[in-house]
């Protein structure tokens, strides 16, 4: 099995100023799994969008099975036997699975005919790589791991011999997730090459059979799967030693900081996507709210944080109530002690045409202390910017460089500074750690563990369920906007992947 | 990787490539001139002749200048809150009320310096309610901003007609206007600015609004980024998300920042009513306020872009007369041509040359460094 299915000489590609990816050289070996993984930004989604034609490498060649080709286009890719399954899904949301898979390969101009072959087609497909899915269900009332399997079988559909997979855990529970790696394993064993890009360091232990590693556009080491440790490759990734496990003492639990009764919030369709929740917060203790994306997480901090309004129910900061069905208002929340760092640090948390130091600000620009007269104090604004952009490593430490120009990782500590150093008594985060690096996952994680021992009330919303694990004195499950049950940090894995499921597991005491 | 363009040096970004985008604009404008069968070197000549050649045609340009700083301004005001207001013809055309309500109520008994504020309170009033409106439904109702604002235009123009013609027009007079103000009305011209230079304004209505609208220039650089509430407007425009987790009421921005615009737009009022004819006129804005989103578009909707692009328009407004007065086959509509052919490449196709541009810098750079790299070794 030395045969390559893929061969990557020398691969170079800037944009503008940006060396995305350096003289990469790759090599994927026919029928195999092959792992890349590396930090936001390292250039692993550059690399396979130049192999899939969406951009051009600047130099370098590609082969697929040894002939060298010139990929112009995610046509020729497609011609040359490469599928690709994006991270967020190409997917027509009212079209149904036939439809969309055999959109843009409808071979004539009356569909008729080709619908009747594209069927039998897909028959075979699914039952060659046991992908049960209703042909004729609509993309939009099918859950997340059936729309990812549609995306597989679009690639196959089309004769993909090689399949590039982004991120294709990110939005699945740990049980489809699961699914979609025996999928993997079955196209393997029928001798499809896999390309697998992920960050997560377990999956590519999972399943990979090699795993190719990058860093800062560079590809730093290709291993195999088998004589490699997480350890190794987090070391890779990083280029130094990192702290896998947060080191994090007993928690000392104090009175209630934040209360939350039969809370409902709807969407702006009306739908319930906060379904009577109720929960208590107490000083000095970290709750982390699992689940898979979608199911209420969101609305649940906007209703707390006041930018969303709910419906029904009452949230009491401090023993006194937020009007969350009125006129809560997430600029006197904050005065009041509340600190919010919303999920989504690139359209809530932050303004990315901003310089730093007007980030610094956002939602505290009507501090007293940052005005003098009828204008702003800018020095003022720019002093306490750049002891944040000090206390918090931000790099580069520039408080008037345009936040977009900020990694991933150092915009999230932008945004963690202000509401931390706000002395606030409830700290509300979602997605600590999404899109950000390995090294600065290790701080935020820190610096976390460090409220709660200030005394702090912390409310943790994540997708990673690691990282509510690591972080966490209790865990709430959610899933339908239901809190569905209660664990302690140290319930397994399997547990709480059935309560994010909306499988009810047997009840476990809680405290 | 998340920034296909690279970010460009300072000169390139506003300096060569406006330059590369008014050049062009001006090859084209001289390939139409060729094609009615006239010299395009000759019509340069007069533009600019007509523009600069004397110190009169400079106070033309800049009489025109100043209009296009006030209702470019407004413009720019607006969208930096994400706003785009098209109102400005109508805000405008509406505060001549504001204006000559000024001007009739306190020219016999005052002097032009008591009168001119009242006509600025005036003009702001009336701009800022006319674009009220359109504000208030925007933030409560949700209609959109563009097409109310230019439904204001039209009803604003008819409100004007009314006005013209039934209340403010002197009793037995034949045209639609109001009468001529005395002393108090007639703001002064800017001889001294311009003998400074050694210049004569001569017959040109180059006036102290000039110096107002440099005023407001720097008030609105002062509002935009160094206020709280320009702040506040900031935040919106590129993000209504943060600005609503910063706790920035939205409605209350758009309500202020439509009225900040209006009245700014307003202002454009004194410069030809007291400035020029000292009565209002039907008709009196004649376009300026959509030459004024030209003119933000261009001077990138800041204070520092807004005087130059203001200026240039000013100078294809006076420029253009003289064309047409001076080469009898390009009409009055052949300028128009010119200046949309400036808005279609200096705003509309404003990045059409950026990725060749860009292109050609790096690699200018790019050369240079391994140059001094050679050097170096």
């Amino acid at each position: 099995m030395d045969e390559l299915a893929i061969e990557l000489k020398g691969i170079d590609k800037s944009f503008g100023l940006v060396h995305a990816n350096k003289d990469i050289n790759l090599k994927v070996r026919k029928g195999t799994i092959h792992g890349i993984i590396g930090e936001n930004g390292a250039g692993k989604s550059t690399l396979m969008s130049i192999l899939y034609g969406f951009y051009q490498a600047d130099r370098g060649e590609i082969l697929v099975d040894g002939r060298a080709i010139d990929i112009r286009d995610p046509n020729t890719a497609i011609t040359a036997g490469i599928g690709m399954v994006h991270q967020h899904f190409m997917l027509v949301e009212n079209f149904t699975v036939l439809e969309n898979v055999m959109l843009g390969a409808e071979e004539s101009w009356i569909l008729n005919a080709g619908i009747s072959r594209a069927r039998a087609e897909l028959k075979r497909l699914e039952k060659e790589y046991a992908l049960d899915v209703n042909p004729d269900a609509v993309i939009e009332e099918l859950p997340v791991g059936l729309q990812q399997r549609v995306e597989i079988l679009k690639a196959l559909y089309r004769r993909a011999d090689i399949l590039i997979l982004d991120e294709p855990t990110g939005v699945l529970t740990p049980a489809e997730a699961d699914h979609l790696f025996r999928i993997l394993e079955q196209l393997k064993a029928q001798g499809k090459t896999i390309i697998l890009i992920t960050h997560k360091l377990r999956e590519i232990m999972a399943i990979t059979d090699e795993v190719s590693v990058m860093r800062r556009g560079e590809m730093v080491a290709t291993r195999e799967t088998a004589k490699t440790s997480v350890e190794e490759l987090a070391e890779l990734m990083v280029g130094r030693r990192v702290l896998l496990r947060v080191e994090k003492g007993e928690a000392h639990p104090g009175e209630v900081k934040l209360s939350v009764k039969n809370l409902t919030v709807r969407d702006s369709r009306g739908v319930t996507m906060v379904d009577d929740v109720s929960f208590d917060l107490h000083a000095g203790e970290i709750v982390g709210i699992a689940g898979v994306a979608g199911n209420g997480q969101s609305e649940l901090l906007e209703a707390i944080s006041g930018i969303r309004r709910a419906v029904s129910g009452k949230v009491h900061l401090g023993g006194e109530a937020i009007d969350v069905t009125g006129h809560a208002d997430p600029a006197e929340l904050r005065w009041r002690g509340l600190a919010h760092v919303p999920e989504d640090r690139h359209h809530v948390g932050l303004v990315l045409k901003f310089e730093e130091s007007e980030n610094a600000i956002l939602g505290y620009h009507d501090d007293p202390k940052y005005r003098k007269g009828f204008v702003l104090d800018i020095d003022a604004i720019r002093a306490d910017a750049e002891a944040n952009i000090q206390k918090y490593d931000i790099r580069p430490p520039n408080a008037r460089l345009k936040t977009a120009n900020f990694s991933g990782g150092n915009q999230q500590k932008i945004v963690l500074a202000r509401e931390m150093e706000r002395d606030p008594d409830v700290l509300i985060i979602g997605q600590p750690t999404r899109g950000v690096d390995v090294g600065a996952i290790e701080f935020i994680h820190k610096r976390i563990i460090e409220m709660r021992d200030q005394g702090k009330a912390v409310l943790l919303v994540s997708v990673e369920l690691d990282e509510i694990r690591a972080l966490s004195d209790r865990i709430l499950v959610m899933f339908a906007g239901r809190v569905v049950g209660e664990r302690k940090p140290d319930a397994s894995e399997g547990d709480l992947g059935l309560l994010m499921a909306g499988v009810e597991g047997p009840k476990e005491a809680a405290e | 990787m998340s920034t296909p363009y690279a970010k460009l040096p300072g000169w390139v970004e506003y300096g060569l490539i406006p330059l590369v985008n008014l050049v062009v604009a001006f090859a084209v404008a001289g390939l139409v001139v060729l094609l009615v069968g006239e010299s395009p070197l000759e019509a340069a000549y007069h533009m600019v002749n007509g523009a600069f050649g004397r110190g009169e045609y400079i106070g033309f340009t800049l009489y025109y200048a100043t209009t296009f700083i006030f209702t470019g301004l407004a413009v720019a005001v607006a969208f930096h809150a994400g706003l785009f207001n098209i109102g400005g013809e109508g805000q405008a055309y509406v505060a001549g009320i504001g204006v000559a309500l000024a001007c009739l109520w306190l020219d016999r008994f005052m002097p032009w310096y008591v009168v001119f504020p009242v006509a600025i309170l005036g003009a702001s009033l009336f701009g800022a309610a006319w674009a009220f409106l359109p504000g208030w439904f925007q933030a409560k109702r949700g209609s959109h901003i563009v097409i109310t604002t230019i439904m204001f235009n039209f009803i604003a123009a008819s409100l004007m007609n009314y006005m013209l013609n039934r209340v403010l027009k002197p009793l037995g007079s034949m045209s639609l206007e109001t009468r001529t103000f005395e002393a108090g009305g007639q703001l002064p011209r800017l001889d001294w600015l311009m003998s400074i230079f050694g210049l004569s304004v001569g017959t040109a209505p180059f006036n102290v609004t000039f110096l107002l609208a440099l005023a407001a220039s720097f008030g609105v650089w002062v509002l935009i980024w160094r206020t709280k509430l320009g702040y506040e407007m900031r935040t919106m425009g590129h993000s209504p998300s943060a600005a609503r987790y910063a706790g920035i009421k939205e409605a209350r921005i758009i309500v202020i920042t439509m009225m900040i615009s209006g009245a700014l737009a307003g202002m454009m009022a004194l410069n030809p009513i007291m400035g020029e004819t000292y009565r209002m006129q039907l008709d009196f804005v004649q376009g300026a306020g959509f030459v004024g989103i030209a003119v933000a578009l261009m001077g990138r909707s800041h204070p520092a872009g807004i005087i130059p692009a203001a200026i240039l328009f000013g100078v294809l407004y006076q420029g253009g007369a003289e064309i047409a007065f001076e080469m009898p086959s390009i009409s009055r509509d052949m300028i128009v041509i010119i200046q949309g052919l400036v808005i279609l490449f200096a705003g509309a196709l404003e990045h059409m040359f950026r990725p060749a541009i860009t292109r050609a810098v790096l690699a200018f750079s790019g050369r240079g460094r391994t140059q001094a790299a050679a050097k170096g070794a």
